[in-house]
């Protein structure tokens, strides 16, 4: 381990080189840039972005569940035909579910949380001058960008988006007669996707091969902060499952286009007898899932590692058992391969199968529950320091217990039969890892703000759309899932045809007009976002006292972030309050010679020298002692 | 930092939302002006007048939000300038995150007692018992340890708010503790997932393939078909390359069994008898989603399924359970199939032996005079199509 992470990088000339090469334009600086932090800055801008247009899609269909029999002008006059008469679509409004899906899961959650913070973090925490590959890396925004595009130009088309949900179950995605969303709408979706795969492969190897290769003198695996090991599993999951997905698309393209019968059998539509035979739709099912299921976790264990550390800088305490928040984050990245199957429970899979995915889907719940424990051990006794950061990674932690919870019941096969594919799967997967994603992600944004801008955003902002968001969230969320328990299933465009379902109408009008709080809500983060960039407080080099190695980074940034050699680090990440220290907290950099009054014996358990020459100076100190 | 104090200012706020409330009013002119039909326009202007009544409206919660911002700024600075310590904002958050703590815990039972008991009433089929014992102990087992862990996260977040007088405690690690916090839920968990296993397997229990009634079920855009087995008990075979529009499941009537299918409407079915639902779908997945009967199968093209249960109680006594008249069991598809997908329903109805017996003696057998006449013509004038047909099901 140690000698990988000796190296030596030729500090000196390539310093000497920089200073007489800086001839950056605008297009090479903003645009096609090779820099990490330019790269993490224009991932989380175009994520930001897509987060309020998904957010946006998503308050119009709560508006159409809300008041299913009501006219709104409006929306004819900003959506056209999809809107006619004032009133969605169905088809239009399973568009819309699909795309607030996509957009969330994927481009906001994955390459806007990954792509953002592993970009910016991995060489800052690590200690690397930049990526593997900035170019690859820059290709990688570039992939997505163009994704992105692709993905919203299915707006401007004359049959809208895909609209067969973001699992895009065929046979409806593969067969374009069977709704408009599966029309070119969904050639589009398919193409969006490639490329977005595309993109997060050549992020996630970069990812890899940056924290594998590049880390500094002194920082071995186990000096790493939380967050960089969370992004390092998340880049592997990623790289390992994706290309599964490339698969089970590129399939469903060629049944698309191509005639081919993969996922296809036995279809009538429309009154035609179709001529595919022999293909299983529960086939696309398990490389979709295969997918899927790791994904939840890409969304979330960054998010994470984002919370793991902004806990511990925030409660001023070492996280409560490091070894253990990662070997539960290694835990979760194995067993996520071998949990797809419960989504499947009652798809027709052999129910034999179900029963096993049901035994290794609970075992994920015990790391999980660690993290969970853990994250409360380090708040007890701490000296918390309520920055927004702080708060919204204890709302990751709030949403994280409320829909992990309710994981057991969906987990388990038999409770599965009758929750599947309800609100309570929608209450569930939205706290667990909508919400509490997202909010790991702010909390990222709030923290690391000023290393991206050099510029602090405003608290009192902060803490407005923090228990704006927060509260919010759970009255959208919490009654969806008695909604659940009273058997009314997802992506209904309406409920009025069941008689069963009327006296849940005000339930969910009181739920569209949480959320129509909770977007109006991030009009205070977008203004304080957008405001301190340009006008925010100018901030110090670690304005929030924190350990890691990126706060030793000079403010304004330059390319190979540190002038000069890359600081050597000494120690772990998380020595915050240690007795026998005078400020509560030792940055990493920092030697364990310099700092002997707070030194334990713990820091010197691979350092047999540097434990006899701690005993000896011990010794001194007591014999010192006696003297006086 | 002119920009900065331009923004924060409420009067250019106010003179923002008055161009806004200007803006609507042009573009009402504008829409007067250029539509021919008058009521038409009238109804467009009442749009936008409600649109800026509702932008209006937002613009005045940003103002009061930067006014009170304002304020407290205000009154920081001024605690500073007497010498005092600034607003003690660990202190505030604290003492939110407590009322935010009790509020809510206090939010959680009112749903807990209004929506909760708004779900399904108890299971109208036996192996739904099981499912419903299962659900209920993990939800005590659960809702323990989401209590527990909620107050204990606010409370320490109250208990422990940051001040300047105290060093937080260096604890990294406790080897006991974790093991603790590992095992337990581990232990829990194993409980949970034999007794589900078992659940598990003993709903989907497939020694005794053959139900009492077997029934199938077909899906598609955006209805389902209903088949009964007539007399002998057994459904004739299907393939779907018999579909015609008389005879939309394609049934082989080459095959005696089929003779005498029954085609319905309704799902009729006998209390305390073993049902065998067949599922079938035509065109794309649906799901089959009986959620009183805690039953629910996708139905998969090209891929039959089956879901087994005994309904235990009928119609009539549910309807007196919930005192709700015009109570119905239904049938919902359950999987998103297009744009009907909301609307695919089905009533499931649960009576006694007797009533069955008479009720299924009244549906129409499924071999209608159409297709008896569309099968006589498929013999007597095209001879050579009926031959076609032979050797696409001996395929």
């Amino acid at each position: 381990m140690s000698t990988l992470a000796v190296h030596d990088h030729g500090v000196a000339g390539h310093d000497h080189d920089h200073e007489h090469h800086h001839h950056d334009t605008f297009i090479t600086k903003y645009v096609f840039s090779q820099d990490h932090k330019m790269i993490a800055k224009q991932f989380l801008i175009t994520g930001i972005t897509m987060a309020v247009i998904a957010m946006l899609l998503s308050i119009l269909f709560r508006i159409q569940l809300a008041y299913p029999d009501k006219s709104f002008p409006l929306l004819e006059t900003l959506l056209g035909r999809f809107a006619p008469n004032g009133r969605l679509d169905p088809q239009f409004y399973l568009s819309l579910v699909t795309i607030h899906g996509t957009i969330m899961v994927f481009f906001v959650l994955t390459a806007g949380l990954s792509g953002t913070f592993s970009n910016l973090l991995i060489p800052l925490q690590v200690g690397a001058r930049d990526m593997a590959s900035p170019f690859i890396n820059m290709l990688s925004y570039w992939f997505f960008f163009t994704a992105s595009v692709i993905m919203l130009s299915s707006f401007f088309i004359q049959k809208g988006p895909a609209g067969g949900g973001w699992t895009i179950y065929p046979p409806l995605s593969a067969l374009p007669k069977a709704m408009n969303g599966s029309e070119l709408g969904m050639t589009l979706w398919l193409i969006s996707m490639v490329c977005f795969i595309a993109s997060s492969l050549m992020g996630g190897i970069n990812y890899v091969s940056t924290v594998l290769n590049m880390r500094t003198k002194g920082m071995d695996l186990w000096k790493m902060p939380l967050t960089v090991w969370a992004f390092f599993l998340t880049a592997i999951l990623g790289v390992l499952s994706f290309p599964v997905l490339v698969a089970g698309v590129v399939l469903l393209i060629f049944d698309r286009s191509f005639g081919t019968s993969f996922y296809l059998s036995d279809i009538i539509l429309n009154g035609k007898i179709m001529p595919y035979e022999g293909g299983s739709p529960i086939l696309f099912q398990h490389l979709f899932w295969f997918l899927g299921h790791p994904e939840v976790y890409i969304v979330i264990m960054p998010a994470m590692g984002i919370s793991s550390e902004v806990i511990a800088v925030n409660a001023r305490k070492p996280i409560f058992g490091y070894h253990a928040m990662v070997y539960s984050l290694i835990g979760i990245t194995t067993l996520s391969f071998i949990v797809w199957g419960h989504h499947m429970f009652v798809t027709g899979m052999n129910p034999f199968l179900g029963g096993v995915f049901m035994i290794t889907t609970l075992i994920i719940a015990v790391p999980s529950a660690v993290k969970t424990f853990n994250w409360l051990a380090t708040l007890w006794r701490g000296n918390i320091r309520f920055t927004p950061a702080m708060l919204f990674a204890i709302g990751l932690v709030s949403f994280f217990i409320s829909g992990g919870i309710t994981g057991i019941f969906l987990g388990n096969a038999a409770l599965d039969i009758n929750l599947h594919d309800t609100y309570f799967v929608v209450a569930h997967f939205h706290l667990v890892m909508g919400s509490a994603a997202i909010f790991g992600m702010l909390a990222g944004v709030y923290h690391w703000f000023p290393k991206m801008f050099g510029r602090l955003m405003d608290d009192k902002l902060g803490y407005l759309h923090f228990w704006l968001t927060f509260i919010c969230a759970y009255l959208v969320f919490f009654p969806m899932h008695f909604m659940g328990l009273d058997g009314v299933p997802r992506r209904y465009y309406a409920m009025t045809e069941f008689p069963a379902f009327n006296r849940w109408l005000s339930v969910n009008t009181f739920i569209t007009w949480a959320a129509i709080t909770a977007g109006l809500a991030q009009i205070a983060f977008l203004y304080n976002f957008i405001h301190s960039i340009f006008f925010g407080k100018k901030t110090t080099q670690n304005p929030w006292n924190a350990t890691t190695l990126e706060w030793t980074a000079p403010v304004e940034h330059i390319h190979g972030n540190w002038p000069g050699e890359i600081p050597t680090v000494y120690r772990w990440p998380y020595d915050y309050s240690k007795p026998g220290h005078d400020a509560d907290f030792i940055q990493q950099t920092v030697p364990l010679s310099e700092t002997m009054s707070s030194n334990l014996p713990h820091d010197f358990e691979d350092n047999p020298a540097g434990l006899q020459q701690y005993n000896e100076w011990a010794k001194t100190q007591r014999s010192s002692e006696e003297v006086k | 930092m002119g920009f900065k104090k331009l923004i924060n200012s409420n009067k250019a706020l106010s003179l923002v939302a008055a161009f806004m409330l200007l803006g609507t009013n042009v573009l009402m002119a504008q829409g007067t002006g250029a539509d021919p039909k008058a009521a038409d326009s009238t109804s467009k202007a009442d749009m936008w007048l409600g649109v800026g009544y509702y932008v209006l409206l937002v613009l005045l919660a940003c103002v009061i939000v930067a006014v009170v911002g304002k304020i407290l700024k205000v009154y920081d600075l001024s605690l500073q300038m007497q010498g005092k310590k600034g607003m003690n904002w660990n202190n505030i958050i604290g003492v939110i995150c407590i009322i935010f703590l009790v509020v809510s815990l206090y939010g959680v039972y009112w749903s807990f007692t209004v929506q909760g008991n708004m779900i399904l009433p108890e299971s109208a089929s036996a192996h739904g018992g099981k499912i419903d014992f299962m659900f209920w102990t993990t939800t005590v087992i659960t809702m323990f340890v989401f209590f527990i862990t909620q107050i204990i996260l606010f409370g320490f977040l109250f208990k422990y708010r940051g001040s300047d007088k105290r060093k937080g405690y260096f604890y990294p690690h406790n080897n006991t503790i974790e093991k603790v916090w590992t095992i337990i839920p581990a232990i829990v968990l194993t409980i949970l997932v034999v007794f589900g296993f078992f659940t598990w397997r003993s709903v989907t229990n497939t020694d005794n393939l053959k139900g009492d009634i077997n029934i199938d079920i077909t899906g598609h855009q955006f209805a389902w078909e209903i088949r009964y087995p007539g007399k002998d008990g057994k459904l004739g075979q299907v393939n779907y390359q018999l579909y015609t529009p008389n005879n939309i499941l394609g049934v082989n009537f080459k095959d005696r069994n089929s003779f005498d299918d029954q085609k319905a409407d309704t799902i009729v079915l006998p209390v305390n008898r073993e049902i065998r639902i067949n599922i079938h779908a035509q065109d794309v997945i649906h799901s089959v989603y009986m959620p009183h009967f805690r039953v629910q199968m996708n139905a998969v093209p090209g891929l039959p399924t089956f879901f087994k249960f005994t309904p235990t109680i009928t119609t009539a006594d549910m309807r007196n359970r919930l005192d709700d008249p015009k109570f119905e069991y239904s049938l919902y598809c359950n999987k998103i199939c297009g744009g009907g997908h909301y609307n695919m329903q089905k009533v499931v109805r649960v009576v006694s032996e007797g009533e069955y017996e008479n009720w299924i003696a009244r549906q129409k057998p499924y071999l209608s005079d159409q297709i008896k006449k569309e099968l006589h013509l498929a013999d007597a004038v095209q001879p050579n199509k009926a031959a076609e047909n032979r050797i696409a099901l001996n395929n």
